[in-house]
């Protein structure tokens, strides 16, 4: 019963983060800074979930077949492949990496 | 009957596929940390921030107190805020959609709209994306608590190659300039050099507190000497 408290209070927090960007003025989302710094933001939040999801494992630094699949990916961006065939490069990447021995 | 997607819905899909097929390893992970099966389900249901539900039940397999996995989740989806005033500003949803918008406001949803074209594409984006997650992801949170680890490791199959091409593809299409060149390139190697030394979730908030001075920064310089003020 602990544990369901818990995470009942766990996600009433997490929604309640969700929501608060919903709940500012319309007034103060009408100033051009908050677009560019919003953008920006998330170009750095993306960078971030790149890096975490290619080099990060827990609190390590780990170059495993990830990086091929990063590598891989970015060949199929480059030649202008739709976005669908980028996710499938980088998952085939990464499972013929590990079937060749990568870890 | 035809249905015919437009470019961001296709990408909303493409990112659910990718990014529901890992609830497999929640679900399982969660059963393995000692949650009941309607447990793992409850924070898939109700938390819906991956990260967030991973760092719960990891701090808890490893033997740490509620509190402290309640904790850890809650600084993990601190992200999610700067992704609702983002949402927010690119969507304005009025009413109750507000409140539907900010359940699947995730990394996943975020990240659909931004890369979308244009204001009617990134709503659209936004949805997709954020519902083929929330469908998948919870789908396969209760495949993965039921059959555990029988279905073997997602790794294996190439997944976690699949989420990185899945978000590179994502910030491929903002990264047209300098600026937004230097902030992702600082972002990615802050991200990297912090991830040893602080608890996992934590890089990615450093290195959007790291882009939000960078943007400033550009902007301040774009605007002129100073002369225009925040």
């Amino acid at each position: 019963m602990n544990l369901w408290l818990w995470i009942l209070a766990a996600c009433a927090i997490a929604y309640v983060t969700k929501l608060v960007g919903y709940l500012l003025p319309a007034s103060w989302l009408e100033n051009p800074w908050v677009s560019t710094l919003s953008h920006g933001v998330t170009v750095g939040l993306l960078a971030s979930l790149v890096a975490v999801n290619t080099f990060v494992s827990g609190t390590s630094i780990v170059l495993d077949a990830r990086v091929v699949a990063l590598g891989a990916a970015a060949v199929a961006l480059l030649v202008r492949a739709p976005y669908l065939v980028v996710v499938v490069v980088g998952a085939a990447a990464a499972a013929l990496a590990r079937l060749a021995g990568m870890a | 009957m035809t249905v015919v997607l437009t470019p961001a819905q296709r990408r909303g899909l493409s990112v659910g596929v990718a990014t529901g097929l890992y609830g497999i390893s929640f679900g399982a992970l969660a059963v393995a940390a000692g949650l009941s099966v309607a447990q793992a389900s409850a924070l898939s249901l109700l938390m819906f921030t991956g990260g967030s539900q991973f760092a719960f039940v990891g701090v808890v397999a490893g033997g740490g107190s509620l509190g402290s996995a309640t904790a850890a989740a809650s600084l993990l989806g601190v992200r999610n805020a700067i992704y609702g005033v983002t949402a927010n500003a690119m969507l304005r949803p009025r009413g109750w959609r507000r409140f539907a918008a900010a359940q699947v406001t995730i990394d996943e949803s975020i990240a659909t709209a931004s890369a979308a074209e244009d204001a009617d594409e990134e709503r659209r984006g936004f949805w997709a994306g954020g519902l083929a997650v929330f469908v998948l992801w919870n789908l396969f949170t209760v495949v993965g608590a039921l059959v555990g680890d029988a279905l073997g490791d997602p790794a294996a199959w190439g997944l976690d190659g699949a989420a990185v091409a899945a978000f590179l593809g994502l910030l491929w299409p903002r990264l047209r300039g300098r600026d937004p060149v230097a902030v992702a390139v600082v972002a990615a190697v802050v991200t990297v050099a912090v991830a040893p030394v602080v608890p996992p979730g934590i890089p990615i908030i450093i290195a959007a507190a790291v882009a939000l001075v960078m943007t400033a920064a550009q902007h301040r310089r774009r605007a002129g000497s100073g002369a225009v003020r925040p």
